[in-house]
């Protein structure tokens, strides 16, 4: 049995309007190169200045993250000759970054018994690159070009140590920590726009005891999947070459996400020198102990906290605290469902069953979905109140899960509503005897099994709108008058 | 006189007094760029037709109203390596000899708003390496004073259009000296002011925690006004000092009565040449008849200043010069691939002495060498910065050559990187301890080459290096 060692560089963009170094739009999606200005194009004489909110956010995830924020920080020059890199160094944070020596505990799961922390080495800010768009031709032919929108958003690093010795370690740390940004609010971490990116590096060795072999980076991995099948395809292929007795060499390796498989990108002793040195054009960043207590006491509520106060005051079993708190979006939800319907578990009861297994159906998160808390508690207080039946809600909240119309609309809409009206109910009881006088004389003699007939024609008369147990029990007492 | 050689403030006496007008000074000046620049080589652009516009409009808006403010109206050149909108902006550099900066400089705007005339781009060694303006890929700018030396560097440009009356304001850049030894070696004006007084925003880099722009007037006058406009904080530049800007000109006394000025004795060694140190000794003599106290102080740490500047600017311009690639703006040589195409446009756009330096940068920062060399310097600077700082506890300034010689020839010292280098040795030690400091004329020497006077102080006092320099200035009349 080998011991595999994992370790994550998370990269995620920070959901601030403006770049890091200048005032321009973080905006997604727009016209190449219509977002730049001399300062994130690097143009002779530009100069960058320091967006401050980026300095809070990074503060925030370095609190959240349990790490120790640093009295100074600096920024630092990383060269290196990239197109797509307008200045051919990146401002990053090399020597004095943010926030250092943190950890991240993985949420409990059924399979293992004692927590796991992974741990943070550190988290720092950077300039995110441009992106090149390569033509279809090659050789000759081929041209590629640059887009330099992207150049100069911030990006947050987060630097785990190799604390991670499995696939699902690794995927519960990533779900968790995407988890902790979308609750700060740092960042939107929408994988399909790149806002959320990652490098992985691995190594295995036959037991706990030995020393590690040679570590792997890997590096294109821009969603938990591609972390995780890469991670599948390395581990197997190192595997393979230990059994074989050949050695893992030190490598930096690319990810392909069609092959499915890694490639050799650069072995190690080609790999770059950054010539890392403190970046001129900026002054260190003073962090008065003040301003971490105000962020701090503005800091939300993390996913750890929010999953002890469900059960604590929902009365929930773990589990269902747990998922519900596993993402942001679904707690919030559920919180404001409860806030209409006030019985927690009943809550969780539907949440946990109705609402995620339409969510699974259609491989959607419930942000996405046009449900709204609000009509999921009008829906569970119909039927609390007897307007509706447990069946009939399960066909409206299918409505209202297409739809988003509210439950109370549906109802209206198909002319759901128990007919809960004695009143009503007793007209139509009259009519039915009228038709059945047969079924009254039965009555009479004993045949007391003609009322499960009898109500069956009301409700028939009633489209099945009536309250069934109101029929059963106003029709006897029509037939005993008799 | 002529009007392309008065002063910026005799000027604007006779444009308040209706005497000339602005079209007129701008072409006297130009009618002079016209009449001596193909021997002297000052500009890389002249900006002729933009600054007859300019002029006709500023005039049409006085006619209208418009306040004369102290250098409205006056001529400046610009060192071409601070960007002004629409106009070329080449540093004296192939790779950028295409570069139109899109973009005014801090500085540019300012004196727009002042209403000077931007009469043209100076030239420079190339991106501000050298010391003598014979690393231009414009070719060499020769001394005014006497064309068979050097005007001194980097703003060599500057220094001549202003000696040569070729504009009668200028700006230029000083990162080890090249404000303040081309002011000397063309015997005008020049101050690098205290890093972080002037914003740097639109000056191209070469070293950004030594580059500073600065003046360079035909008197102290002059300096002082064109001081008022271009200090201040600006948001734009992070290392820009948010202090208050005093009127300089209210500095302008001759009255040195209990100055306490510092003699450096590292500065007074035997590579200075004997005329210069003795136009120095005369200049305390000067000021000692006029009140002020001289004495002999020692900055010990003097001896590593060269070497210091030498691996922390090398370090920074190896990492500021890495944009000029090709790649966005600029010029590109073509290849097939990536790789190809850097080395090619870098090895086609760069001279000899920026290689050297890109080389020389990347190495100092390269791992294993970053402690051994970049650190090193890093705690050397320190040193340095703690020598002058135990120096101005006890006096106001010091007083020093601006260079241990005078101008020397043409082609001279090409082949010498090392003794080229050496000419640096009094000014370097400022700009690392990030002071102000200013060059005045103090004479010429036998073979009538220009002497420059040095005088610096602590961050932020240039109030007294003017008024020790219009002292100067007042008693021996040797600026004009
Ligand atoms: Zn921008």
């Amino acid at each position: 049995m080998y011991q595999t060692v994992i370790g994550l560089e998370v990269h995620a963009e920070l959901s601030l309007d403006t770049k890091i170094f200048c005032g321009c739009s973080t905006k997604f999606g727009q016209e190449p190169n219509s977002q730049t200005c001399p300062i994130c194009l690097g143009l002779p004489g530009a100069l960058p200045v320091l967006n401050e909110e980026a300095v809070k956010y990074i503060i925030k995830i370095g609190l959240a993250l349990g790490c120790r924020i640093l009295p100074e920080a600096r920024f630092d020059r990383k060269n290196y000759y990239y197109p797509d890199l307008p200045k051919n160094y990146q401002i990053s944070q090399n020597y004095l970054p943010f926030a250092v020596d943190g950890y991240l505990e993985l949420p409990p799961s059924q399979k293992k018994g004692t927590p796991i922390k992974v741990g943070i080495d550190n988290v720092h800010l950077e300039e995110d690159t441009g992106k090149n768009i390569h033509s279809e031709s090659g050789g000759r032919e081929g041209y590629s070009l640059v887009d330099f929108n992207r150049a100069g958003i911030p990006l947050v690093e987060i630097v785990t140590r190799p604390d991670m010795h499995s696939l699902e370690d690794t995927e519960s740390f990533m779900v968790s920590l995407r988890n902790i940004l979308l609750y700060l609010g740092v960042s939107n971490c929408k994988m399909e726009e790149g806002a959320l990116r990652f490098e992985a590096s691995v190594s295995i060795r036959p037991d706990e005891a030995s020393s590690l072999n040679a570590r792997v980076e890997i590096k294109n991995l821009n969603s938990f999947k591609s972390v995780l099948r890469s991670l599948q395809y390395e581990i197997e292929r190192q595997r393979r070459l230990l059994s074989g007795g050949e050695i893992v060499s030190g490598e930096t390796r690319l990810w392909d996400e069609k092959e499915g498989k890694t490639l050799t990108m650069r072995v190690k002793e080609s790999s770059p020198d950054y010539r890392y040195f403190p970046e001129p054009d900026l002054p260190p960043v003073v962090i008065k102990p003040q301003w971490i207590k105000t962020i701090r006491a503005a800091m939300p509520e993390l996913p750890a906290e929010r999953l002890r106060r469900f059960v604590k005051k929902y009365h929930l079993p773990p589990y269902d605290a747990i998922i519900l708190t596993s993402s942001k979006s679904l707690a919030d939800f559920y919180e404001e469902v409860v806030e209409g319907f006030p019985d927690g578990k009943h809550v969780s009861n539907w949440i946990m069953g109705e609402v995620l297994e339409k969510l699974k159906e259609r491989k959607i998160g419930i942000e996405e979905s046009s449900l709204t808390p609000a009509s999921l508690s009008e829906l569970l207080n119909l039927i609390k109140c007897g307007t509706i039946s447990g069946k009939m809600a399960r066909e409206v909240f299918a409505e209202m899960f297409a739809t988003g119309k509210g439950a109370g609309e549906i109802v209206k809409e198909r002319g759901l509503a128990q007919i809960s009206d004695t009143r009503k109910i007793k007209e139509t009881i009259d009519l039915i005897l009228k038709k059945n006088p047969a079924a009254i004389s039965d009555f009479q003699t004993g045949k007391k099994k003609v009322i499960a007939y009898l109500t069956g024609q009301v409700m028939k008369e009633t489209k099945g709108a009536a309250n069934p147990q109101l029929v059963n029990e106003l029709l006897q007492e029509a037939l005993q008058q008799q | 006189m002529e009007l392309a050689e008065l002063a910026a403030h005799e000027i604007h006496c006779l444009l308040k007094k209706k005497e000339v007008s602005v079209v007129e000074v701008v072409d006297a000046v130009l009618t002079r760029i016209d009449e001596v620049d193909d021997n002297i080589g000052a500009f890389i652009t002249v900006n002729g037709e933009g600054a007859q516009r300019e002029a006709l409009r500023i005039d049409q808006e006085i006619s209208r109203g418009r306040e004369i403010l102290p250098l409205t109206g006056i001529p400046v050149a610009i060192k071409d390596l601070i960007c002004i909108k629409g106009m070329k902006t080449t540093c004296a550099s192939r790779i950028l000899n295409n570069f139109y900066s899109p973009y005014d400089a801090t500085v540019i705007e300012k004196l727009r708003e002042a209403g000077t005339i931007f009469i043209g781009k100076t030239n420079m060694d190339e991106f501000a390496m050298g010391s003598s303006t014979e690393n231009s890929c414009f070719g060499i700018t020769r001394n005014p004073l006497n064309p068979d030396t050097v005007p001194g560097g980097s703003s060599g440009g500057s220094a001549a259009a202003v000696a040569a009356g070729e504009a009668i304001i200028a700006l230029g850049s000083d990162t080890g000296g090249s404000i303040r030894q081309p002011a000397a070696f063309c015997g005008v004006v020049g101050l690098v002011p205290t890093y972080g007084l002037v914003s740097r925003f639109g000056l191209v880099a070469f070293a950004s925690s030594l580059d500073q722009i600065g003046p360079i007037t035909r008197d102290v006058r002059d300096c002082a006004l064109l001081m008022n406009l271009i200090c201040g904080y600006d948001p734009r530049d992070s290392t820009s000092a948010a202090t208050n800007i005093p009127d300089y000109t209210d500095s302008l006394l001759n009255d040195v009565r209990e100055v306490k000025i510092g003699i450096p004795k590292q500065y007074f060694g035997e590579e200075v040449d004997e005329e210069v140190a003795e136009a120095m000794r005369e200049a305390m003599a000067l000021f000692k008849r006029h009140g002020a106290k001289i004495e002999n102080v020692s900055l010990p740490n003097t001896e590593y200043a060269i070497a210091t500047y030498y691996l922390i600017a090398t370090a920074e311009a190896s990492s500021n010069l890495a944009r000029y690639d090709g790649v966005g703006y600029g010029q590109r040589e073509k290849s097939d691939n990536i790789l190809e195409m850097y080395e090619k446009t870098r090895e086609a756009g760069f001279g000899d002495e920026v290689k050297r330096r890109i080389m020389l940068g990347t190495y100092v920062l390269s791992a294993g060498y970053y402690e051994t060399y970049y650190l090193k310097a890093q705690q050397a600077r320190a040193l340095i910065r703690d020598d002058f700082e135990k120096a101005f506890q006890k006096f106001d300034c010091l007083l020093a050559p601006v260079s241990p010689t005078t101008a020397f020839k043409v082609g001279e010292k090409t082949d010498d990187p090392l003794k080229m280098y050496l000419s640096d040795i009094f000014t370097i030690p400022v700009n690392l301890a990030g002071l102000p400091a200013i060059s005045i004329p103090c004479g010429f020497n036998s073979l009538g080459s220009a002497i420059g006077l040095q005088l610096i102080a602590k961050p932020f006092n240039e109030e007294m290096l003017l008024r020790v320099a219009y002292t100067f200035e007042e008693n021996t009349k040797m600026s004009r």
